[in-house]
């Protein structure tokens, strides 16, 4: 290595009261390259980008930013010193349209707009209020905000997280020709595809700790995760379940039939049935309708046509409680959403135990300490932090917020990719959980960003295109390249070539009934 | 752009509900006329000012509850200053006086961001502070005002060329308003600091994340909340001649014209025109009210219920419109 | 994570850190400061007397401050509490003259039950920020309380014997508004920890979409709250009308806003989901000690607004400070 380090941080610490959330972390960036920064949850990947970009100021340790030592207090000395961050949150000022925030900024007008096109988004009213603009698009705004400025160091966190696959691979591609232009990309992601197909070089976190920097070569992952997790983790076979077992399992009835269930523009027409004892997974490309149709199976909007049956029954949702009265229960994909962050984790799972007025009286302590204890068992939520919510890890929040169901023992759990952004081992656990209660009678419909978890976890695939169901697939017949097509609205048995990588813009061209 | 179309309709919906209660009035009182007009601009003044203090402040995602405190406390430095002093003696009073508001507001700021103790907490220790402090400064209403400032708000501006019908129609308090307000408001809107206002309103994490100099941008809403207010005080000492070191009821009627004027409580949202044409149609319906010869504490009552009225129908339309 | 345990904590922070597990120390610390400084200036004022007479002062505060303490649990405050008690000793004062003591109590409770009703309404229906909702119903309930003062102008008032008894008089040394305050207070203490009610006022200010998630609905919860504080907040004013004896217009207006400074002192956080009522109590003894601290320093009233104003807000700071470093 004879190039200097754009960026070289040694001996970062940061503590927050007695904790301590970095002890040793050390990173160091060559121009040119994409380096990943990876770590389980709570190893400090987080806490290091927000030192790195200013938001917080570390206790200890050196910052050299072309060899030179920087003290970067603030969001705007990192920008002056070339470093800029893209967040997992989009950090666009809601209620100020685009070109404002631009302003805001000092970003330039012009080369802001050649990157939004470059990154694929072809229509953008500049004059529009970030409140207006879907997530997705935000945080390609975002990038390109970061990207107009030409900045030395970039900051991805988790960038491709809640991106649709077109936005994605452009996202990437831009990322890739950033390191060739000489300047560096400090990628931070949970998805192995990704960092091996655009990373040089990884340094990994665990316990505040930087434990290792290694060049990305095929077959690196095993390393990688062994350093992450700092013991060897057997690799999760695909559990693959007889068809058999499920027939004899699967009731007359199903548990939750749905008809010609629409919602707005977002959602028409969508019919399908869930049973008992049943896994069935959701799988589309970002804002496909899927949010709404979980909204609307947990009572938070109402639809603006067709039925949802319970047992039989139909039943109109008002309200979460009436979904909940029905046994059905929502898991959000956004934990901070489902949380009461400064409550215990006690608080928490009991919260929906209070909820119904007859409820509201004297709380019976010992029936409730002893119903949350073993939803915490079951789910092994490491307890250490119970005091307070957002002490926890975010594996363990996303746990709670599950937990929370179990101890209420609800029949029918929505989860919404209760695994983004949560350490592998956490996630095991969330798939071996949603099987477990799938054994027990309960059901489950699951939605995923990631299309590897389908064949871990469920039984049937239901994939959304357009907010129309256009297809359903047994598991054994889903196979992530089948899901891909699908997600993009092709029909089955096309012989397109929709890898991750291909080129959004021409599926139609292979779309042959 | 829906957004910018929905702020934009309510102002004009406030315009035109303001057109409605002049044509009510002259109903009511047909010899209603510019004099009468004159005297509505010259009451609205304190108000005016008051709601543009809270504005500001409501924009940065704050609250300010010492408005009308602060009002108070200027008001009496101004009247006890003049008391017995120069003509001329004024031209000092008046930029110190406003001085003394900008300070004090960014001491409200600056408190807020040293302690970091919510904003309600602090501008509420702030009303206790600043109501002592009047209290020292004047133990009842006394003092005097420099004539020539109380002859800047009262009467018509003169415009050569123009007819006096129309010219009667100009009370000079409105200009002053006007002028105050524009020269602060208009320059600010456009600048960057004023986008990092409505930024840190809108949310303060992301205006962090964008480089915003978070701290220094609400002390400075803050001190241009206290300015606003200071020039609130000395428009009650000019009107009345006198400093009273109880505050008015500004702080309630500043907070409910913010609100009518679809200022969002929560910050990010709005502007200051929406506000003060408010003042203006709460003014007015105060005006027809005593008009119809209505006990005045029944009119209370009825303002009370406009306002809850105003507010409740409000928060309805955000609630609708957010599903 | 917390490998840092076993590091040697300096002194400082290990005191930090105890006051921050019992936020009532440095409160109850502050309050015996006070008192110390009171013997100080005035050696032997600290009496049996004294101590009834803060009781009987700080009682009515306290129980306006239980109505900020859970109204800000949901990221709330109720402003109105000072005119719904001023309405209801005025008028439990005049009917009490023409009335049998049932009816004249009920008619008291009715203002009291109609504002918090509409303050819940508003608040949890129709979402009106709170401030600004229980302000509103503040002026209106002032208003018809003035159409109302005239309406009973030649009919006269008096305080009744129980109210005054209550009140003011002192039994084995013991304050008899402490009958009604200890029970008062354990009920709220007991509702706030240990009831599925109190439960939802902490949820909900913390979070209120994840309580809607749970099945919790708003408008329920927060109409309850508004309706149970403001019949407190008449409780109060009955109390206090037979502390003060002499019905006005503006009774319990003064005690509005050191009832905010109250619970906040006593470490309820004004944005929800974080405090307690134990420590509101203490933080109403504290301003009363203070009010006459101050009296007996004969400060003008100037003077005295300031430096409550400011010990208003170096004690929320040095909470604030305190409890940060958790």
């Amino acid at each position: 290595m004879t190039t200097s380090p754009l960026l070289d941080a040694t001996g970062v610490a940061k503590n927050y009261g007695a904790v301590a959330a970095l002890r040793n972390a050390s990173l160091s960036v060559l121009p040119g390259e994409v380096h990943a920064l990876m770590g389980a949850n709570g190893a400090g990947k987080s806490t290091l980008v927000k030192i790195l970009t200013g938001a917080i100021s570390a206790n200890a340790g050196r910052i050299l930013i072309r060899g030179e030592a920087r003290d970067i207090r603030s969001p705007a000395a990192a920008r002056r010193a070339g470093l800029l961050p893209v967040y997992q949150e989009p950090s666009l000022i809601p209620d100020l349209d685009v070109l404002s925030n631009l302003r805001l900024t000092g970003t330039p007008v012009e080369p802001f707009r050649a990157w939004v096109r470059e990154l694929g988004i072809a229509d953008l009213d500049l004059r529009d209020s970030a409140r207006d603009i879907p997530l997705a698009v935000l945080r390609v705004l975002d990038l390109a905000r970061a990207l107009a400025v030409e900045p030395d160091v970039l900051l991805l966190d988790e960038m491709t997280a809640a991106l649709p696959a077109n936005l994605a691979e452009k996202v990437l591609e831009v990322v890739r020709r950033q390191g060739d232009a000489g300047r560096a990309v400090i990628f931070i992601s949970h998805r192995f595809v990704e960092i091996a197909a655009l990373c040089d070089r990884a340094t990994v976190l665990r316990d505040g700790e930087t434990v290792g920097v290694v060049d990305i070569v095929p077959g690196v992952e095993e390393e990688i995760v062994e350093l992450m997790l700092g013991t060897r983790i057997e690799k999760a076979k695909v559990a693959a379940r007889s068809v058999s077992e499920k027939a004899a399992s699967a009731p007359a009835r199903p548990r939750i039939t749905v008809k010609n269930l629409r919602v707005g523009i977002k959602l028409s027409d969508v019919s399908f049935d869930l049973a008992d004892g049943e896994v069935a997974g959701v799988v589309a490309l970002e804002g496909q309708g899927q949010d709404e149709l979980f909204a609307a199976l947990a009572g938070s909007i109402r639809p603006s046509g067709g039925t949802i049956e319970v047992d039989g029954q139909a039943v109109k949702f008002s309200h979460p409680i009436d979904a909940i009265r029905s046994g059905i229960a929502y898991v959000p994909g956004d934990r901070s959403e489902a949380l009461a962050m400064q409550r215990s984790v006690r608080e928490n799972i009991a919260l929906p135990f209070s909820a119904a007025l007859r409820n509201w009286g004297p709380i019976h302590m010992r029936k409730e300490r002893a119903t949350v204890q073993s939803a915490i068992q079951r789910l092994q939520i490491d307890t250490r932090a119970q005091g307070e919510v957002q002490r926890l890890s975010g594996g363990n929040q996303q746990k709670v917020t599950i937990a929370r169901w179990i101890a209420a023992d609800a029949r029918t759990i929505l989860c919404f990719d209760p695994t983004r952004g949560i350490d592998v081992g956490t996630k095991q656990e969330i798939y071996k959980l949603l099987r477990e209660l799938a054994g027990h009678g309960k059901s489950v419909l699951f939605y995923t960003s990631e299309l590897e978890e389908v064949q871990r976890v469920c039984d049937r695939v239901i994939v959304i295109f357009g907010g129309r169901l256009v297809d359903i697939f047994r598991v054994e017949e889903a196979d992530e390249s089948a899901l891909m097509r699908a997600a993009y609205g092709l029909p089955r048995g096309a012989k397109a070539d929709i890898g991750i990588l291909a080129d959004p813009q021409s599926p139609s061209s292979g779309t042959t009934p | 752009m829906n957004h910018f179309l929905r702020r934009q309709g309510w102002v004009s919906g406030l315009f035109a509900l303001l057109i409605v209660l002049f044509i009510v009035t002259k109903l009511i009182q047909p010899g209603y006329g510019s004099g009468d007009f004159g005297s509505l601009a010259r009451a609205v003044l304190p108000y005016a000012f008051a709601v543009a203090a809270q504005t500001v402040v409501v924009i940065a995602g704050g609250i300010d509850l010492s408005v009308a405190a602060m009002m108070a406390l200027t008001s009496v430095t101004a009247a006890s200053m003049m008391a017995g002093a120069s003509e001329e003696y004024a031209l000092f009073v008046v930029p110190f006086v406003l001085a003394m508001g900008f300070v004090l507001g960014a001491l409200n700021g600056l408190l807020i961001v040293v302690t970091r103790v919510p904003d309600i907490v602090v501008t509420l220790a702030m009303l206790f502070v600043l109501q002592g402090a009047a209290l020292l400064v004047l133990g009842a209403p006394g003092g005097a005002a420099a004539e020539w400032l109380k002859a800047m708000i009262s009467g018509t501006v003169p415009i050569p060329g123009l007819p006096d019908a129309i010219d009667a129609w100009l009370p000079k308090a409105l200009l002053v308003l006007i002028v105050c307000l524009c020269v602060i408001w208009v320059p600010l809107r456009r600048s960057r600091l004023g986008l990092s206002i409505y930024a840190i309103g809108s949310s303060e994490l992301a205006a962090f994340r964008s480089g915003v100099p978070v701290a220094r941008t609400r002390i400075i809403a803050y001190a241009l909340s206290g300015l606003f207010a200071a020039m609130g005080g000395l428009a009650l000492t000019m009107s009345t001649g006198i400093g009273a070191p109880i505050p008015g009821p500004y702080l309630l009627a500043s907070v409910a014209a913010v609100v009518l004027g679809g200022v969002a409580l929560g910050g990010g949202k709005g502007g200051l025109l929406g506000p003060i044409v408010a003042v203006f149609v709460l003014r007015l319906v105060r005006t027809d009210l005593t008009l119809l010869a209505i006990d005045p504490n029944v009119t209370a009552i009825i303002e009370g219920l406009i306002m809850v009225a105003v507010v409740m129908f409000g928060a309805f339309i955000t609630m609708r419109g957010r599903q | 994570m917390s490998t840092s345990a076993i590091t040697p904590v300096p002194l400082g922070r290990r005191l930090k850190r105890f006051m921050a597990d019992r936020p009532l120390v440095p409160l109850i610390i502050l309050l015996v400061i006070l008192v110390v400084i009171l013997q100080i200036l005035r050696p032997g004022i600290v009496n049996e007397r004294w101590i009834a007479n803060t009781i009987k002062f700080a009682i009515p505060l306290a129980i306006l401050a239980g109505c900020q303490t859970m109204t800000m649990l949901t990221g709330g405050i109720d402003l109105s509490v000072g005119t719904v008690a001023t309405m209801s000793a005025f008028i439990m004062a005049t009917q009490i003259v023409s009335q049998d003591p049932a009816v004249a109590f009920l008619l008291a409770m009715m203002p009291a039950v109609l504002i918090g009703l509409v303050n819940g309404i508003g608040v949890g229906v129709f979402r009106v920020h709170p401030l600004i909702m229980t302000l509103g119903t503040s002026l209106i309930g002032t208003g018809c309380l003035q159409v109302y003062q005239r309406t009973v102008i030649a009919s006269g008032a008096k305080i009744p014997d129980f109210l005054a008894w209550l009140g003011t008089g002192v039994t084995y040394g013991f304050p008899n508004a402490l009958l009604l305050f200890v029970p008062l207070a354990a009920l709220i203490v007991f509702t706030l920890a240990r009831t599925g009610f109190g439960r939802l006022l902490y949820a909900v200010g913390d979070n209120e979409r994840a309580t809607r998630l749970s099945g919790v609905q708003y408008w329920q919860v927060i109409t309850a709250l508004y309706v149970t504080s403001s019949m407190l907040a008449g409780i109060t004013g009955l109390l206090y009308i037979g502390l003060i004896k002499a019905p006005s217009l503006s009774l319990a207006e003064p005690l509005v806003l050191p009832s905010v400074a109250a619970a906040v002192i006593g470490g309820t956080s004004i944005f929800g989901g974080r405090g307690g009522y134990t420590g509101t109590i203490i933080g109403a003894l504290i301003l009363t000690v203070l009010t006459t601290l101050l009296t007996i320093l004969q400060m003008p009233e100037g003077a005295r607004r300031i430096l409550f104003g400011l010990i208003v807000l170096f004690v929320t700071a040095a909470y604030l400070r305190i409890v940060e470093e958790r």
